[in-house]
């Protein structure tokens, strides 16, 4: 584990100028990264609070907010955040006060820490790790306990029953969702974010263009993309799974008592978690930071220096374009929100345990299966992506070619 | 004092502290919460000890899971009886004898290590050269696939036949598949006895 910043360990470039204090470059390069990835974690989340507002309202022929900030109200977020600051912040007479205090930090933090380990370019995470994806998955899987805590410690009937039924949906989405972000890595062979958007990223030389050779137009990687992110708008409870805080029911469920920025801070953490998976779900199934036509990977012209200034420019176009698909995976749940009616509780888990999990399982069995199912069916033991990943070494890839070539040979016979 | 020295000692008080409070407080949720406190700074020691899949592990199954079925189960039998725990004397005279036995056993393991020959052994062993520029597996940490190729019974890191894990791991796979057949038997719909029998 090593602070990263420009794919280049931050904790170096700052003890090389900045000679001997170890752990004041340590406590410098963590400064940094956390002030990055803050400005990351809340930009987005106005943005989109924002955008929600201008959707929703065009869907519903409306204009939405039209005067904060110019013509297209672009302000709103901002306004908004001023006016829940002066707000008074409560805790009902039969709160138990420490919990209601601490719930929403606990799901502020879940949230944010979730996004150290997210690679927004080629190498360009705050902290690049081996079991990147199953730490995100926990970090992420924490933030459910803010909300059941926010439920019951808010003293209050709807909170409780809002709180329940967002622990209920979360433990049974957690796992399709889980199963179905482990189909593009057991394709890719590793846990690795930054090596599952390499195992997608091809050049113009197979004759194809390079964006063919993202997961999702896999067989079987592109239906999990969907599953998958099915269960990521549930599990970031947005309609039509917003069961939680369900206001025709719960008045506004485990959100009912609070108020001001703990309140907003709920909000906060929830916009900027549509944006992690997403995110996610970019780097996944939509090739990451890959732009599709190879594009960044000739404004990188192929220099290994990391920080040749070309790396850099084409790492930071890569990093708009992982922005790019993962706004547009956030509109899309913020259409599917303003167009598609709440389910009712029992829906929401029938459609997780009887149909997203059967589904989400037979795809990673598929995926599996189909690689070797392809090569005993053409006989052509290239295919399997071992020999090309650079992860085994040749000897090993080439003893399982040769043993599968001898099972092609003896299934052929 | 380094600053991983200054957040080990940090994390080691905050798991002090939760493991004590749960034990003091007597609201459940407050003893869940005091968990879920104590076992995410036991991950960030296991983070700042570089073990980072099993730091994940913990917070996946630890934090993450058990403490969520525990809150569950705390607010599906939220009557008054269960929600203040107390405990009898003879109750917390047990737990305390047990516990100082447990202290007795960690400390004559700890104390009985030899920490400096073993710091002489492992002082050539841990210079991996990690290169600072660009994604590297040995800057990532290298765990995932070396844990997953002993688990199918392959240890590239050791030389000859050594042993994997692939029994261990098939063991804990079909005692967790009866635990699932289990669980899914115990919570399916019971058959009602209909009125006119």
């Amino acid at each position: 584990m090593n602070l990263i910043l420009a794919a280049e360990s931050l904790v170096d470039i700052i003890n090389s100028t900045l000679t001997g204090c170890e752990s004041c470059s340590v406590a410098i390069a963590a400064v940094i990264h956390v002030a990055l990835v803050g400005a990351f974690f809340g930009l987005p989340a106005g943005i989109f609070i924002w955008a929600e507002r201008k959707v929703s309202a065009r869907i519903q022929d409306r204009l939405g907010p039209t005067r904060v900030g110019g013509r297209f109200g672009w302000l709103q977020s901002l306004a908004d955040g001023a006016k829940l600051v002066q707000k008074e912040d409560l805790a009902p007479k039969a709160a138990d006060r420490f919990l209601f205090r601490v719930a929403p930090y606990v799901v502020v933090i879940a949230s944010f820490a979730a996004f150290m380990f997210l690679p927004f370019t080629d190498g360009w995470s705050a902290v690049s790790l081996d079991v990147g994806l199953f730490l995100l998955f926990a970090m992420l899987s924490l933030e459910v306990i803010g909300v059941i805590l926010a439920g019951y410690a808010s003293g209050s009937k709807w909170a409780l029953f809002g709180g329940m039924r967002e622990a209920a949906q979360m433990v049974s989405y957690e796992i399709p969702m889980s199963i179905c972000a482990l189909v593009p890595i057991v394709m890719a062979g590793t846990l690795n974010l930054n090596e599952v958007v390499h195992y997608q990223v091809a050049g113009w030389d197979t004759g194809w263009p390079p964006f063919v050779h993202w997961n999702v137009f896999h067989p079987v990687a592109g239906p999990a993309f969907v599953v998958y992110f099915v269960c990521a708008t549930a599990s970031c409870k947005r309609a039509p799974f917003d069961l939680a805080e369900a206001e025709s029911e719960l008045v506004a469920g485990f959100l009912t008592e609070y108020s001001g920025m703990r309140w907003s801070f709920f909000f906060l953490a929830e916009y900027a978690s549509m944006f992690l998976v997403s995110a996610v779900a970019a780097i996944l199934f939509l090739g990451g930071w890959d732009d599709g036509f190879g594009i960044v990977a000739s404004l990188k012209g192929g220099s290994a220096d990391v920080l040749d200034p070309s790396v850099i420019l084409g790492n930071l176009v890569g990093a708009v374009v992982l922005m790019l698909k993962a706004s547009k995976l956030v509109l899309l749940q913020i259409w599917v929100r303003w167009t598609l009616p709440r389910l009712r509780i029992d829906q929401v888990m029938t459609t997780c345990l009887k149909y997203l999990l059967p589904m989400a399982c037979a795809l990673f069995l598929a995926a599996v299966v189909y690689p070797m199912a392809l090569v005993l069916k053409t006989g052509r033991p290239q295919l399997l992506p071992l020999s090309n990943a650079g992860q085994v070494s040749a000897e090993a890839a080439a003893d399982v070619d040769a043993g599968i070539t001898v099972a092609v040979g003896e299934v052929t016979q | 004092m380094s600053i991983e020295q200054l957040l080990f000692a940090l994390f080691t008080i905050l798991t002090c502290v939760g493991a004590v409070s749960v034990v003091i407080c007597q609201n459940v949720v407050r003893m869940a919460f005091s968990l879920i406190v104590c076992l995410a700074s036991v991950s960030a020691l296991f983070f700042l000890l570089s073990a980072d899949f099993v730091g994940a592990t913990q917070l996946m199954v630890y934090v993450g899971g058990t403490v969520v079925l525990l809150i569950f189960g705390v607010m599906l039998t939220s009557s008054s009886t269960l929600l203040q725990i107390r405990t009898s004397p003879a109750e917390g005279f047990l737990a305390a004898g047990i516990g100082v036995l447990f202290l007795a056993v960690f400390s004559f393991t700890v104390w009985g290590v030899d920490w400096e020959k073993n710091e002489a052994k492992l002082a050539g062993v841990t210079t991996v050269d990690v290169p600072s520029q660009g994604y590297n597996e040995e800057s990532s940490g290298n765990t995932v696939r070396p844990l997953a190729m002993s688990f199918v019974g392959l240890r590239p890191d050791k030389a000859g036949n050594a042993p994997g894990y692939l029994l261990p791991f098939e063991i804990v796979s079909v005692h967790l598949l009866v635990v699932l057949i289990g669980a899914a038997y115990l919570a399916r719909t019971k058959r009602r006895v209909s009125a006119e029998s």
